[in-house]
């Protein structure tokens, strides 16, 4: 598949002397939704910056487009459009003037129908002559998005687009970057919520402590992540995990009195009740059970103890 | 060049001016009007004529000049502070346009609005004081020319700041006492010597003498000096801006 964003090698030191990127290769293909999964301090907002000129790379190279940013800025940034982490708008402009000054900067001629259209996407056009310091958070958010679509990017960044969003809000957005990348946008954003990743995501990266750790398509990585453990308290210790349930994974915990079945939830047939039956016919009774899923905290930790082998590209 | 970017940052900042006309054009054009009131009509007409033109007239250039810095200074410096300490800057950083097409944007404003601030108060101290211009292509390209250095000046102040009061602290702690001492309200001829050889020392004097001098032909120094000298600080502020845009200054880490 065609990549519309080429990172070789690429390096950030801030000034400080914190390295908060370290020799990061990526490719982004064209049309994909890409979510970068992090913790804080990860380094995703530092590599969007770099990408959309706002901070200056240490070393190595960016394409986008085809462009690379540092010598082609023009044509690479004029591919891009960015919705920052920070909710940082004017106060005093109304959206419409908002949205159109934006599109000016990116050097494109007035175009009224667009910029209807993009609020209207947005349902902000009841609000456009509104000033912005009046709307909700959740509305300066969407005005964001709409400055960062008012010049028709060919790439958008949303920085954790769904932070502080409440749930319906962040359903309409999902449906609007799906909307986007039906029309041949590439989307790349970044989450703490692996929920979001699942639902938007054809790939997803995971960095940690300015390191790229894998980069896997959805479906892959959310078998990985699709790992779940019920976990039962029982009212007697047991000795040893029974024999005629060998056969499920099961573990015990040191005092005996937790049995822990990791299944796979993305499976047809979790093998639950099964278990739970076979327990009842052995008289092993339980006061609590509880399921816990894999978190990108697990993932995160595995990641990091594990000598995993990065997979890139 | 990127014509609609600069358009967008160039509008942008204009609107601000019109939407703040209060504070940005009536509240500058009230206060200096108040120095024609009392020393044009008021005192101006005990006290005695300099070098044939009367008090009143004689500050006029002084006190529009006074005008075109302070404004020229504090309307850049803002233009482009309010975006850093918003955030906002980020999309500034992040479109396909130059730095000097930035500069242009945020500098030709603040430049307009100061142009547009001289001339009313040019045409506001005709109802208190009677004056004539001698030279009125010198004295517009003095108006131009000065606004758009130090627009330049408070360009590089704003990238600067890291706080409100440091926006203020160049025009209220260094400029303002420039100019008053700078021959806006007498001759420098009118000082002993050793004074007027301290005052040579002042930037200022050179512009507010240049000025008085497309006004009345009246100068403390050659008109060929004050001309020399407002392109010197243009070229060392443009050097400054240059700096910055190239090392990142503050904007780009
Ligand atoms: N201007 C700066 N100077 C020095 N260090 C910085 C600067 N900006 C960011 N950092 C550091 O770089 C690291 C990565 O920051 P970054 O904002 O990229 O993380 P992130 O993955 O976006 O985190 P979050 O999920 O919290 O948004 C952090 O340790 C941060 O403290
Ligand atoms: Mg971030």
């Amino acid at each position: 598949m065609a990549s519309i964003i080429e990172i070789q090698n690429l390096n950030k030191t801030y000034d400080s002397g914190f390295q908060a990127l370290k020799h990061i290769d990526l490719d982004i293909h064209q049309g994909e939704i890409f979510a970068l999964l992090g913790p804080n301090g990860a380094g995703k907002t530092t590599l969007i910056s770099i990408i959309c000129g706002i901070v200056n790379p240490t070393s190595g190279m960016v394409r986008a487009d085809g462009y690379d940013i540092l010598s082609e800025y023009r044509q690479a940034r004029s591919k891009i459009g960015l919705v920052p982490q920070e909710l940082s708008t004017d106060a005093f402009e109304t959206v419409w003037a908002t949205v159109n000054f934006s599109r000016g900067l990116f050097g494109k001629a007035p175009n009224p129908e667009h910029i209807e259209k993009v609020l209207r996407d947005l349902s902000l056009w009841e609000k456009r002559d509104s000033k912005i310091m009046m709307l909700s958070g959740g509305m300066k958010r969407r005005v964001m998005i709409a400055k960062a679509l008012s010049h028709e990017p060919k790439i958008l960044f949303l920085d954790e687009p769904t932070a502080g969003v409440d749930v319906e809000l962040r359903r309409e957005m999902w449906q609007m970057v799906r909307g986007l990348r039906e029309q041949g946008v590439t989307i790349i954003l970044t989450t703490h919520y692996i929920e979001e990743a699942e639902e938007m995501a054809d790939r997803i990266g995971v960095i940690n402590k300015g390191e790229l750790m894998l980069v896997e398509g959805k479906t892959s990585l959310m078998q990985k992540l699709g790992k779940k453990e019920l976990r039962l308290a029982l009212r007697e210790p047991l000795d040893a995990v029974p024999a005629d349930l060998n056969d499920h994974s099961l573990a015990l915990s040191e005092d005996g009195y937790e049995l822990v079945y990791s299944f796979d939830s993305q499976q047809e047939h979790t093998g639950i009740s099964e278990l739970l039956r076979k327990l009842g016919e052995q008289g092993i009774d339980y006061k609590d059970l509880r399921t816990r899923e894999s978190s990108l905290e697990d993932i995160f930790v595995n990641l990091v103890h594990s000598n995993d082998d990065t997979v890139a590209g | 060049m990127n014509y609609y970017s600069i358009r967008a940052i160039y509008l942008f900042e204009m609107a601000r001016t019109w939407r703040t006309v209060l504070q940005s054009v009536a509240t500058p054009v009230i206060s200096t009007s108040l120095y024609f009131v009392v020393f044009g009509s008021a005192i101006g007409s005990r006290m005695v004529e300099i070098d044939g033109v009367s008090y009143g007239a004689f500050i006029i250039p002084g006190l529009i000049m006074l005008t075109l810095l302070m404004q020229s200074i504090s309307n850049a410096s803002f233009g482009i502070y309010m975006p850093k300490f918003s955030g906002t800057i980020y999309e500034v950083l992040s479109a396909p346009i130059s730095y000097a097409e930035i500069v242009i944007g945020y500098v030709g404003a603040a430049a307009t609005k100061s142009i547009i601030l001289g001339v009313i108060i040019l045409i506001t101290a005709r109802f208190f004081v009677d004056y004539h211009i001698d030279h009125p292509i010198w004295m517009f390209s003095f108006l131009v020319l000065t606004s758009i250095t130090f627009s330049f000046l408070g360009f590089v102040i704003g990238i600067w700041a890291d706080g409100f009061e440091k926006l203020q602290i160049v025009p209220m702690m260094i400029v303002t006492p420039l100019v008053f001492l700078g021959g806006t309200f007498y001759s420098i001829d009118m000082l002993p010597p050793f004074w007027q050889g301290v005052t040579l020392l002042n930037p200022v004097v050179y512009l507010v003498s240049g000025f008085r001098w497309s006004f009345y032909g009246l100068s403390d120094v050659h008109i060929a000096v004050s001309v020399a000298m407002t392109f010197g600080f243009l070229a060392v502020f443009l050097t400054l801006v240059w700096w910055i845009f190239k090392t990142g200054y503050k904007l780009k880490s």
